[in-house]
């Protein structure tokens, strides 16, 4: 029996528990996520809205403005949910689209129903004002300990420039309220100790079966020959714990995260 | 009168030269059927009838194989994988690029002698990448199937096209990615479709004229044995096609072939019965392509688990008595061996995960225990393994595979509508990942860094021993691999991997014995051939063909 892997803990796991755990865990994610997105009957009644006075300029998917495409979360002058309401409320594009008067349930279910990508059954997050939540980033939620934006900060974790390009409203949300779920397997934490004693840890970057490639916690990028290796652990935990702050903070948060679309 | 003599004697040694170089350069099928004599040579897409992948040169020995040197590349000029098997035939190798060129090449040097070039009509529609696997020889020929269904008859020496005919409707999505197999006088191809509703069929065509000999279709029609199997006009378009080269036994005149999966693919509601012959193995008269006998492996499959692998026979000792069998591990997961005399089943057993049955019953039928919708199926629907050919090794009893571990699809199956020409899928599928939205592995790889991780899955190179069904010896791999296998008579095992490595194992025990980073995901098996008492292995590496020798 020949076997080149290095054992790690999480190789000895059995498969089926981490799926047990991944179902569970998301149930228990569902509960928590309560006042962070909106319900599924919101997006209901907003689709119901969309479709009655929306649809005939924006289209059925959402695509039929130049420029736009409520469906994939592209706007003109709009970010946050806050800025769509203000759109709908007041008129946009010098009259050509006309202001709606509309009950806060229809324009919450409007909303809804754009964020959840005219999914009845999809998720809808609330996106808050990414100019709060970019004071959150560098404050009070200390990301930018860690995390990288813009040519600024540390390059331990995964650079965040084109975060907002790379994930759903959903996913980031994930990673702030139950980050082991959102964490991708190739990010995961690892720690190295090496045959001459030394202790590596950093962020995976590339692996295959004799190798693996990391940035380790001084940024520098390593190449390691597994072979050489005495120890080779991964963790499914990743370094930041489930943020505390207010579901009206973490809005705002995404706000700002899904507004990076990179250079 | 001196002279006359002169003369006759210099046309007699002339006649005699130009008859032995005759007699060199045409593949009979008498060599063929001894291919394993002429080790130096590589004359089917498998190295011989019974495909076993095994040759008997043995310059290249566990003790040197770290002494390969690279000897040349040839770099293909179209992008895509790269899944040719070249045929090796007294120096010269005949080797197929995308989407449906052949090309002589100096199996010595690499340079090209010459490059035939077929352009597939624009309509051409296959599932998953303009493959072409290769092409078979017979005696002064070399044929190639195309994307736009038809068969192509070349000149050996010069490359240019002596016939082309019409394998299958191009607008109804028939087309053909496997290597032909010449057996006699005739030449048999399959047809690829199975994901757009085609109705499978291997037909065998008069090598010298390209007229058809015969033709049996994979899904019985109206009258014959087994059309039951499928409900109202289900068989029309129920796929089955045979997109991988099949297998000769000389003895029992029986050529088998792999047949795919039923359509839709995952919606096995909607085309009730066990729509025989899909996949399943079926034993073909190499005369009259009469069905002498098949094995179904997966009835009324909705996982897509083709039945495409290359059918591996092999005389070994079964329970004590001198059998004549088929190895077989099929992408549903288990790995069968087939008395291939009658098709009985002899022995059965899960080589990964399988949880889309709960194991086989005494005729090798598989007791079937669907997931509840939206929880994930063992093995996915790539397979625990699929087309990549397997070897067996004579010396060690033992056969080797690349089997993907811990890989799992979720199905979603919905009613879909036959339309000719049009994909007919019956739903979907996505793989099972350890956080949602995270990288998954798919047909092929595209990404040099490897983000989805072997927590989606990764390769395990199996070595079985038929007798028990068991591994004796695994060799895993982070990436899932699409590799074939090549065994010698020195009991090296060459294979690869999506990685790029190309690997020289100890065929006895696993050791990894010498490894090569080639740098392009290998998607098909080495071949080994000699020329001028050189042993050369030869395996393709992403868009490069390299050929290694021992240095001096």
């Amino acid at each position: 029996m020949t076997d080149s892997r290095i054992s790690s803990p999480k190789t000895g796991k059995p498969w089926f528990v981490i799926i047990v755990f991944f179902l569970v865990h998301q149930y228990v994610a569902a509960q928590e996520t309560g006042d962070h997105q909106y319900t599924s009957q919101a997006i209901e009644a907003g689709s119901r809205v969309y479709g009655q006075q929306c649809a005939l300029c924006h289209g059925p998917q959402g695509d039929t403005v130049d420029g736009i495409d409520l469906r994939r979360g592209q706007f003109r002058n709009a970010s946050s949910d806050d800025d769509l309401r203000r759109i709908i409320s007041q008129g946009a594009a010098e009259g050509r689209m006309p202001p709606f008067v509309l009950r806060q349930e229809e324009l919450d279910g409007v909303i809804a129903y754009i964020r959840a990508g005219f999914d009845p059954e999809g998720i809808a997050v609330k996106i808050g004002d990414p100019t709060r939540g970019q004071v959150l980033f560098e404050g009070k939620g200390a990301c930018n300990g860690c995390h990288r934006v813009n040519g600024s900060g540390p390059r331990t974790a995964p650079d965040l420039t084109d975060i907002g390009v790379l994930r759903t409203p959903d996913a980031l949300q994930r990673s702030l309220l139950d980050p082991i779920s959102a964490l991708l397997p190739i990010n995961r934490p690892v720690r190295i100790v090496t045959r001459n004693e030394e202790v590596i840890t950093g962020r995976r970057l590339n692996e295959d079966t004799y190798t693996v490639q990391l940035i380790d916690s001084q940024e520098r990028l390593r190449s390691l020959v597994k072979a050489d290796l005495v120890r080779y652990e991964l963790s499914e935990t990743p370094t930041h714990e489930p943020t505390s702050l207010s579901s009206d903070e973490v809005a705002d948060l995404i706000g700002y995260l899904y507004s990076l679309r990179g250079l | 009168m001196k002279s006359m003599n002169r003369i006759g004697l210099v046309l007699s040694i002339a006649v005699a030269l130009l008859l032995s170089q005759v007699a060199i350069s045409q593949v009979s099928f008498e060599r063929i059927l001894s291919a394993s004599e002429e080790p130096q040579n590589w004359l089917t897409y498998n190295g011989g009838y019974s495909s076993q992948r095994y040759s008997l040169l043995d310059q290249v020995t566990p003790e040197n194989v770290e002494n390969l040197e690279l000897q040349w590349i040839l770099q293909n000029q179209v992008f895509g994988a790269w899944q040719s098997n070249p045929i090796i035939v007294d120096g010269i190798m005949y080797v197929t690029e995308r989407p449906n060129s052949v090309m002589a090449v100096d199996a010595v040097t690499g340079r090209v002698f010459w490059k035939f070039r077929h352009t597939p009509a624009d309509n051409a529609l296959v599932c998953c990448g303009s493959n072409n696997r290769g092409v078979a020889v017979l005696d002064d020929r070399v044929f190639m199937g195309t994307l736009d269904a038809r068969l192509i008859a070349l000149d050996r020496i010069n490359g240019k096209p002596l016939w082309n005919v019409e394998v299958g409707d191009v607008n109804r999505a028939y087309s053909v990615t496997m290597a032909p197999l010449a057996v006699k006088d005739k030449i048999m191809v399959g047809v690829g479709g199975g994901e757009f509703g085609i109705r499978g069929y291997v037909v065998a065509y008069d090598a010298e004229t390209g007229e058809e000999a015969w033709k049996t279709y994979t899904i019985p029609g109206p009258g014959e044995p087994n059309h039951d199997s499928w409900e109202g006009d289900d068989w029309e378009h129920g796929g089955a096609p045979v997109w991988v080269t099949g297998s000769f036994d000389p003895e029992l005149n029986l050529t088998y072939w792999g047949v795919g999966n039923p359509g839709p693919d995952w919606n096995a509601g909607q085309r009730p019965g066990d729509n025989l012959y899909s996949d399943s193995v079926i034993a073909l008269d190499a005369d009259t392509g009469e069905l002498t006998w098949y094995f179904q492996f997966t009835p009324n499959d909705g996982y897509d688990y083709d039945s495409v692998q290359v059918p591996v026979l092999a005389d070994i000792d079964f329970n004590g008595e001198p059998t004549k069998v088929m190895m077989w591990a099929n992408r549903n997961g288990y790995f069968y061996v087939l008395d291939r005399v009658t098709g009985k089943f002899l022995l059965g057993k899960p080589y990964v995960r399988v949880n889309w049955s709960s194991g086989l019953d005494e005729n090798g039928r598989p007791i079937p225990t669907p997931q509840p919708e939206g929880m994930p199926t063992y093995p996915g629907n790539q397979g625990g393994t699929n087309w990549y050919p397997p070897s067996f090794s004579p010396r060690t009893g033992l056969f080797y595979f690349s089997a993907w571990k811990d890989y799992a699809t979720i199905y979603r199956a919905e009613e879909s509508e036959y339309e000719p020409g049009r994909a007919f899928l019956g739903g979907g599928f996505s793989v099972l990942a350890p956080v949602p939205g995270a990288p998954t592995i798919g047909i092929g790889r595209t990404n040099p860094i490897n983000n989805w991780t072997d927590e989606v899955g990764h390769a395990s190179l199996k070595a079985m021993d038929p007798e028990t069904g068991e591994a004796v010896w695994e060799y895993d791999q982070f990436d899932v691999s699409d590799s074939g296998m090549l065994t010698t008579a020195s009991d090296l095992l060459f294979t690869g991997g999506r990685e790029g490595y190309f690997h020289g194992i100890d065929a006895r025990n696993g050791e990894l014995l010498w490894k090569v980073n080639l740098g392009g995901q290998i998607v098909m098996a080495p071949v080994t051939y000699m020329v001028d008492g050189v042993q050369y292995v030869t395996v393709i590496s992403g868009n490069a063909m390299a050929t290694f020798a021992l240095g001096d």
